[in-house]
């Protein structure tokens, strides 16, 4: 990513003094260029995705306790509870774990996946009925989870390299100061076109999502809440609230019970790990 | 390591009466010393099968019902490395008096330690990745009288050792007890002409049902490629079912030999497609053959602008031994639709035809399910034939279309 970022001063022929860069910032402000503007925007965008990245960095593997609820089209809320394992991997993306408590019949019921910076995610799913682990495929990003507004891909593993960026401009929510970046998703099978997120400044912490679907209409948006500090590092919500603005419907992720540096290794993300999780 | 030399020391101050001093955060903090978790579930379920057709046999029924239950109780401690597991199985059929039966599908003790895991007990284990046959999967006993579709197993008594090794997942079985399969009584449908006759059963072997099986399977995971390579070697699962002479023929009896089962199972996954293959060489007394079944599964992801994903699935089934086939699957095409609606309920549906190139017998299947609330779910199951020929394993099945609803409250 270092190479990404010091791209544009990378083709400076050598022999060429200090002075030019500033040289050509004079130049340029002369003549206003959107073209370059724009870029500025662009490394700004990905300077925050990868800062939020280095803070978040370092906390090795985490737990928690999911609770989902689920506005349903008759106003009936439907909880569904899920327990994670993430492992930090480094130089790649994280691998994790999603076994199902509830409804009852999904107990058991086991997700492995490996997040990759680039190419296809690997997973693997468990169905204790059969005992059977079974490689499937990650290509299905855009489908809802659980019957949920939660897609997948709103679920997995935020990996910088999962998007492009560009900073727009700075905004407030709740009167916390934000940076406000664009990000398009770099794998084809995503169900959106793009995205907008809410960096606040001072932490560096999501604290908004809109995302606009295929037709590049507004469909959702998201807004994690209650963030906590642990480790006095590691900054975690209790609550995110994913908007549906085309359907009406709601559904609120609540988390509880984080624990960090549990231990965990490798060994326990595999796919016959998987089988004997319960 | 530092894990296990905490539960040691958890383990040990436990023996001594002294609370461990624990300085770090575990995932068990909070849930007393002992027991890190443990928790009841299990289902209850009534089901129907509904035979439209007149029965051959005028002892069989048009319809059964049956109850099933099936709890499952399971506690850790040891900081999570040390489990017990207990499962008990229970069906009462109307009908048949062989499908009223019990079994204990799990009763187990597990230990981790590093990269070492050892089981001591009853329990059931999964290999393969095709969809219309398990071939390679061996080492639990098929509960035929629970479903003609195999997926049903017996709890297989074993000590097993698994290595979690940088290179892969080793796994060890020794199998000092053998199960027998089960098959429906003279009153079930779905049974052969004439009935088996469970009571007794030849083996090969003269240790007879004592006979210590093996079995050793790598596994690993290559990049898109998942693999197993498996050597199985004792009791064969499947009987060859032989006239009982003794009786003039009125029943037949199955006859279990001794088999080396080397077997491979593979699957790449592509993006949407899933390409697989499962590979056995089986030999024994009386014939060694080569069988395999292969295809691919290829899902579209939100068809036509909905949330449902849309799968087809075509996989080829071979057997060297053609037409003697104890499974019928010497030459056969299956080809099949998965839906899954990704709906609050988790609605999906599989249909599928399984077609024989050498008599031209269908073997038609639909099974569907979806939850009704929060803890019951509601599954049809549709199965029939066309086409039987009288040299065909699905001649027995020629009159036993059904159509099976099964309610199950999961708790």
């Amino acid at each position: 990513m270092k190479r990404k970022l010091s791209g544009n001063t990378a083709h400076r022929p050598a022999g060429v003094n200090n002075y030019l860069p500033v040289l050509a910032a004079l130049v340029l402000s002369l003549f206003y260029h959107p073209a370059v503007l724009a870029d500025a925007d662009v490394e700004k965008g990905m300077a925050i995705a990868i800062e939020a990245d280095r803070r978040d960095s370092g906390f090795g593997d985490s737990t928690v306790d999911l609770t989902m609820l689920i506005a349903s089209a008759s106003g009936d809320i439907v909880t569904r509870e899920m327990r994670q394992m993430v492992l930090e991997v480094a130089n790649d993306g994280d691998k994790s774990i999603m076994v199902f408590d509830r409804p009852r019949d999904l107990k058991g019921t086991a997700i492995l996946t490996f997040t990759h910076k680039s190419g296809d995610d690997e997973q693997w799913l468990y169905l204790p009925a059969l005992k059977r682990v079974k490689r499937i495929s990650s290509a299905d990003k855009s489908g809802p989870f659980m019957g949920s507004e939660f897609a997948y891909e709103d679920l997995s593993s935020q990996e910088v390299e999962k998007y492009r960026y560009r900073y727009l401009r700075d905004d407030a929510i709740d009167g916390t100061p934000c940076f406000v970046v664009e990000r398009v998703p770099v794998d084809k099978n995503s169900g959106y076109t793009r995205q907008l997120t809410w960096v606040d400044q001072d932490e560096y912490r999501l604290q908004r999502v809109d995302y606009y679907d295929r037709k590049d209409s507004l469909l959702k948006s998201m807004r994690p809440v209650g963030y906590q500090q642990y480790l006095d590092r590691y900054w975690r919500p209790s609550e995110m609230v994913m908007s549906n603005h085309q359907t009406g419907k709601s559904t609120t992720l609540k988390f509880g019970n984080y624990q960090f540096r549990t231990g965990a290794r490798d060994a326990d993300f595999t796919p016959s790990a998987i089988a004997r999780i319960r | 390591m530092a894990r296990s030399a905490l539960a040691l020391a958890i383990s040990l101050s436990l023996l001594t009466g002294a609370r461990p001093a624990v300085g770090v955060t575990m995932p068990e903090a909070g849930f007393g010393a002992v027991i890190d978790r443990g928790e009841w579930s299990g289902y209850i379920s009534i089901d129907a099968r509904l035979f439209p057709k007149s029965p051959e046999f005028p002892s069989q029924k048009d319809q059964d019902f049956s109850l099933a239950l099936k709890p499952e109780y399971f506690v850790d401690w040891d900081s999570g490395d040390q489990r017990f597991a207990v499962s008990p199985f229970f069906r009462y059929d109307t009908a048949d008096n062989q499908r009223t039966h019990a079994d204990i599908r799990e009763l187990y003790w597990q230990i981790e330690r590093g990269r070492w895991i050892g089981k001591a007990g009853i329990d059931v284990v999964f290999w393969g990745v095709t969809e219309s046959q398990h071939l390679v999967d061996i080492i639990n006993q098929t509960d035929l009288v629970e479903n003609i579709d195999g997926e049903e197993k017996l709890g297989q008594p074993m000590l097993n050792v698994d290595y979690l090794s940088d290179h892969g997942t080793w796994q060890l079985y020794m199998l000092p007890y053998f199960r027998e399969r089960t098959f429906p009584g003279k009153h079930g449908r779905l049974r052969t002409d004439p009935e088996v006759d469970t009571r007794n059963p030849q083996y090969e072997s003269g240790s007879k049902e004592q006979h210590i099986d093996l079995a050793l399977r790598w596994s690993q995971h290559l990049g898109d490629w998942d693999i197993g390579l498996a050597h199985f070697s004792g009791t064969s699962r499947e009987p060859y079912l032989n006239p009982d002479a003794s009786q003039g023929g009125l029943d037949l009896l199955p006859l279990y030999v001794q088999i080396d089962q080397t077997s491979l199972d593979a699957q790449a996954t592509k993006g949407a497609w899933l390409w697989k293959l499962e590979a056995i060489y089986n030999h024994n007394t009386l014939e060694d053959y080569v069988a395999y079944v292969g295809g691919f599964e290829r899902t579209s992801f939100g068809v036509a602008g909905s949330n449902a994903d849309l799968g087809v699935l075509l996989e080829y089934h071979y057997d060297e031994r053609g037409d003697e086939a104890t499974n019928g699957l010497q030459s056969d095409v299956y080809l099949g639709l998965r839906l899954t609606a990704n709906d609050l309920p988790g609605t999906m549906a599989l249909a599928g035809v399984l077609y024989d190139t050498d008599t031209q017998a269908v073997f038609g299947n639909i099974e569907a399910s979806r939850r009704l609330g929060e803890n019951w779910t509601l599954a049809l199951e549709l199965r029939f034939t066309t086409n039987t020929d009288e040299k065909d394993n699905l001649y027995f099945f020629r009159s036993d279309d059904y159509l099976g609803v099964e309610l199950t409250r999961h708790f």
